[in-house]
């Protein structure tokens, strides 16, 4: 078994760059919903000292200091040009898998020179999309996801590494235990503990020596690491910086009614894990799949994502906002296979705990008007609540790929 | 007695979902056109090869108008294609994007306007850093 994992390198800076060349070489961050926290560095930005995760206001001093670009995150660009990878690197592997907005599994099964390949492909969504991605080979998804972390860090500029029978050990020695797929900050810390520094380390544990404190996924993993293939993707819990709930039809579907009806429970399903780690979300994503191996068959599959008004992890917001984007996507004629939904800007909802816990919105526009009636004898701001209406993106790029009015200008 | 709880009364009960009517209603004679309805022409098929790597861009100015672009028309962009001597491309000049012919000539590469009023542009990096698309077709709107 060979498996690849192509990932964009820092993709949401890089999609920003794709439009406008003169920020190649310049640092760039990207915001959360709301212009909260950093979700995105180019490397120029990683050297400067910004760190994942800090809110905006923390890093100013090293905004002005090294002439940093910052953006609010665009999520209809990222969707799209995730859907435009996605679909370039599918086209090569009889098999793929999409992992998150920035990631995909390819099956490398059979591939003479997997290298070779890989470096074809990275070449390809170069050109084709003008997004730099990075790609890693093994023989289990554990130990492609390992082998792509490496490639960033020791490879940069080939972009592609593949651990091997041979040099497994060699590789694996470098990778830190908590970079390896499936290791939270509160395991990383256990193992490090107990002196079990690095990929190898924990590839040199009896699968039993874990079972009690990480269980089964636990033991998978390490066999993983000796390149037994055993860890289905779905058995690792998801990154919580997105939620995705897609699921294949039993037979395929051609009437949008119908589709309307499965995204709506898939978009239920997807709310519920959210409100149950007590997060919100700033984006949705939306995409329909044909079957691919009928070409006899017109292919269509599409993907969609917009950023909404306010974080929310509300079931019916979301379900409205998914059949939105479905509807904008939606083109009959066609047999669709899957329909999915993906959250993206994840954040914890303690801002919101105001109106905890089910944070009414019905109530909320309620109080809003009766506040609006007392004409300013109120204010939001003595509730710490001042922007709360409002999305703030004021540093939003454009719509570049998706809206006629903002696509990008060349002179002639 | 045993009792096992099952969560709130309301969780339980409220539905999460309402039911749903499969299938249109159908009143009066099925039109007999029904079964020979196909699908519209798609000017898409006609200008987009390559979908994911597919972009609109549209031009300002005069410079290609002897090759038949004119201000305020859309170019779509493809990059899929390879940039070669005399394709019409999506280059990028000092950071911004400019339209151009791409030309070959004595060992250096050119940008070429369509309009003599234009000088050329030397490209001084690698053609391969200056030429962000080439563009397989233009939509102009008849004024």
């Amino acid at each position: 078994m060979m498996i690849a994992l192509a990932d964009g390198n820092n993709f949401y800076a890089s999609c920003e760059r794709v439009f406008q060349p003169l920020l190649n070489g310049i640092p760039i961050v990207v915001l959360s919903n709301n212009d909260g926290c950093v979700v995105a560095r180019s490397e120029e930005a990683k050297a400067a000292g910004v760190e994942m995760g800090v809110p905006e206001f923390k890093i100013r001093p090293l905004i002005k200091a090294h002439g940093i670009r910052v953006f609010s995150s665009n999520y209809t660009l990222y969707g799209d040009m995730s859907r435009r990878m996605h679909e370039v690197l599918s086209g090569e592997a009889p098999a793929s898998e999409v992992y998150s907005i920035d990631e995909i599994f390819l099956d490398f099964d059979g591939i003479a020179q997997p290298e070779a390949h890989a470096a074809r492909l990275r070449a390809k969504v170069r050109q084709w999309t003008g997004l730099p991605v990075s790609i890693g080979i093994g023989e289990t998804k554990t130990l492609a996801k390992a082998a792509n972390r490496l490639a960033k860090s020791h490879r940069r500029g080939s972009g592609v590494l593949r651990i091997t029978r041979e040099n497994r050990e060699e590789w694996l020695r470098l990778l830190p235990v908590e970079k390896v797929w499936g290791i939270g900050r509160a395991h990383a810390a256990r193992l490090m503990a107990r002196k079990i520094k690095t990929a190898l380390d924990l590839a040199w544990l009896h699968p039993e020596e874990v079972r009690d404190s990480m269980g089964l996924v636990g033991t998978r993993l390490i066999h993983e690491l000796r390149g037994t293939p055993c860890l289905a993707i779905e058995e690792i819990a998801p990154k919580k910086k997105q939620l995705v709930c897609a699921k294949g039809f039993g037979s395929p579907l051609s009437a949008l009614s119908e589709i309307e009806e499965a995204l709506a429970a898939y978009t239920d399903t997807v709310a519920g894990k959210l409100r149950a780690q007590g997060s919100v979300c700033g984006a949705v994503q939306v995409f329909l799949l044909t079957n691919v191996f009928r070409p006899d068959q017109p292919q269509y599959s599409p993907s969609t994502a917009e950023t909404i008004p306010e974080a929310t992890n509300n079931s019916p917001e979301l379900i409205a906002a998914s059949r939105r984007l479905l509807r904008k996507i939606w083109r009959p004629g066609h047999q669709f296979r899957k329909v999915g939904v993906i959250l993206h800007d994840i954040t914890d909802s303690v801002q919101l705990d105001l109106f905890a816990p089910s944070r009414d919105r019905l109530a909320r526009a309620r109080l809003q008007s009766a506040v609006d009636q007392l004409d300013g004898a109120v204010r939001w701001g003595s509730m710490g609540f001042k922007d709360g209406w409002k999305l703030r993106a004021e540093h939003k790029s454009r719509r570049w790929t998706t809206e006629l009015s903002e696509i990008p200008v060349a002179r002639a | 007695m045993r009792v096992t709880v099952l969560g709130p009364a309301s969780e339980l009960l409220a539905p999460t979902h309402l039911p749903f009517f499969k299938g249109g209603v159908r009143a009066g004679f099925p039109s007999p056109a029904d079964d020979y309805l196909e699908s519209n022409i798609r000017l898409q098929d006609l200008l987009v090869e390559h979908p994911a790597a597919t972009f609109l861009v549209r031009i300002e100015g005069d410079s290609m108008k002897g090759a038949g672009i004119h201000d305020g028309d859309i170019a779509v962009v493809d990059r899929a294609l390879s940039p070669a001597h005399g394709k019409i491309v999506v280059a990028v000049v000092d950071g911004d994007f400019a339209v151009k012919r791409l030309i070959y000539r004595n060992g250096s590469c050119f940008l070429e306007s369509a309009n003599p009023a234009f000088p050329d542009i030397e490209v001084s990096e690698s053609s391969d850093n200056a030429v962000w698309g080439v563009v397989a077709h233009v939509i102009h709107r008849l004024k």
